[in-house]
């Protein structure tokens, strides 16, 4: 039940800030507006979820966080490969990731695809801005319903 | 029963501040901030033997003639600390972590509070009396 009350509310979450937008520039969709919401719920979430946890050790560490318990509590499942190059740069792939598993598989919705990722991106950042990692995360989806987030770790 | 309690941000900045006896108020901010030195000490990776340590529990930072202090670090490094009145013998550690892990469950219901912006002091009254309830032991 509350499974379909998120799905729900997320894509109305999405309806409502692109009917904001500006109309006039259709081909550009604007999704900061998305991204940032996303950005202040994963700021406040990982308060909470990380709470029972041990202190991180690394980087990595925190990264696996994010691919098992922290995708487990937001999309009920966990990722399914994670991988990276040890210099800050992290790849997590999900084969069936649950915002996009709705839509048909085919190529016809493949370009509606950026905003149904727009939110996810924005909570990755968001909660490993909180944990003291910042970062640029963008998404990339080749096929429905898998789904690439890149993860690149800003060195100070 | 503990006398104070503190909540500093991760940019060692006070967040929040309850006094059981408000006059003491400014000794114990004084106090308090002084510790911060020992929980970044705590916290230092290089440090070995600390940072085997992984519980967010940090023990007992240091003790004065009238009180001692104890500190508590979240994975996302909010720093609480609790004053204890070095007389008050019947505080055992267990349960000075388990004030702690309360205080960081109503320090999560804050964050999660749509009104309250992260990062900034904390001035709600219900945070205020839940902490205030939690170090003087009456729930």
């Amino acid at each position: 039940m509350e499974d379909t009350l998120l799905d729900l509310l997320h894509s109305e979450i999405i309806n409502y800030t692109l009917q904001n937008g500006d109309e006039k520039d259709k081909k550009e969709e604007d999704l900061s507006g998305l991204e940032y919401i996303g950005f202040s719920t994963g700021y406040r979430i990982i308060e909470r979820l990380t709470k029972e946890m041990p202190r991180f050790k690394d980087e990595l560490d925190t990264m696996k966080f994010i691919c098992t318990d922290f995708w487990l509590a937001v999309y009920k499942k966990q990722i399914d490969n994670l991988r990276t190059n040890h210099q800050g740069v992290y790849v997590l792939q999900d084969n069936a990731f649950r915002f996009l598993s709705r839509l048909s598989s085919g190529k016809q919705y493949l370009e509606a695809a950026p905003r149904y990722v727009a939110f996810t991106c924005g909570v990755i950042r968001g909660s490993l801005a909180n944990l003291s990692i910042q970062c640029l995360v963008t998404a990339e989806v080749q096929s429905l319903p898998s789904c690439k987030f890149h993860i690149q770790v800003q060195r100070m | 029963m503990a006398v104070c309690a503190a909540i500093v941000g991760k940019d060692n900045s006070p967040k929040f501040f309850c006094c059981v006896n408000p006059d003491e108020e400014l000794a114990f901010q004084f106090k308090v901030l002084s510790s911060l030195d020992i929980i970044e000490e705590k916290l230092n990776p290089t440090n070995k033997s600390a940072s085997d340590n992984r519980e967010l529990y940090l023990g007992q930072l240091y003790s004065l003639e009238t009180c001692k202090i104890y500190g508590y670090v979240t994975n996302t490094k909010i720093k609480f600390i609790i004053v204890v009145d070095s007389t008050n013998m019947a505080l055992r550690d267990n349960e000075i972590r388990s004030m702690f892990r309360r205080m960081h469950s109503e320090y999560a219901d804050m964050v999660s509070n749509p009104f309250y912006i992260p990062g900034e002091a904390i001035t709600s009254k219900m945070f205020d009396a839940n902490i205030k309830s939690i170090i003087t032991g009456t729930v």
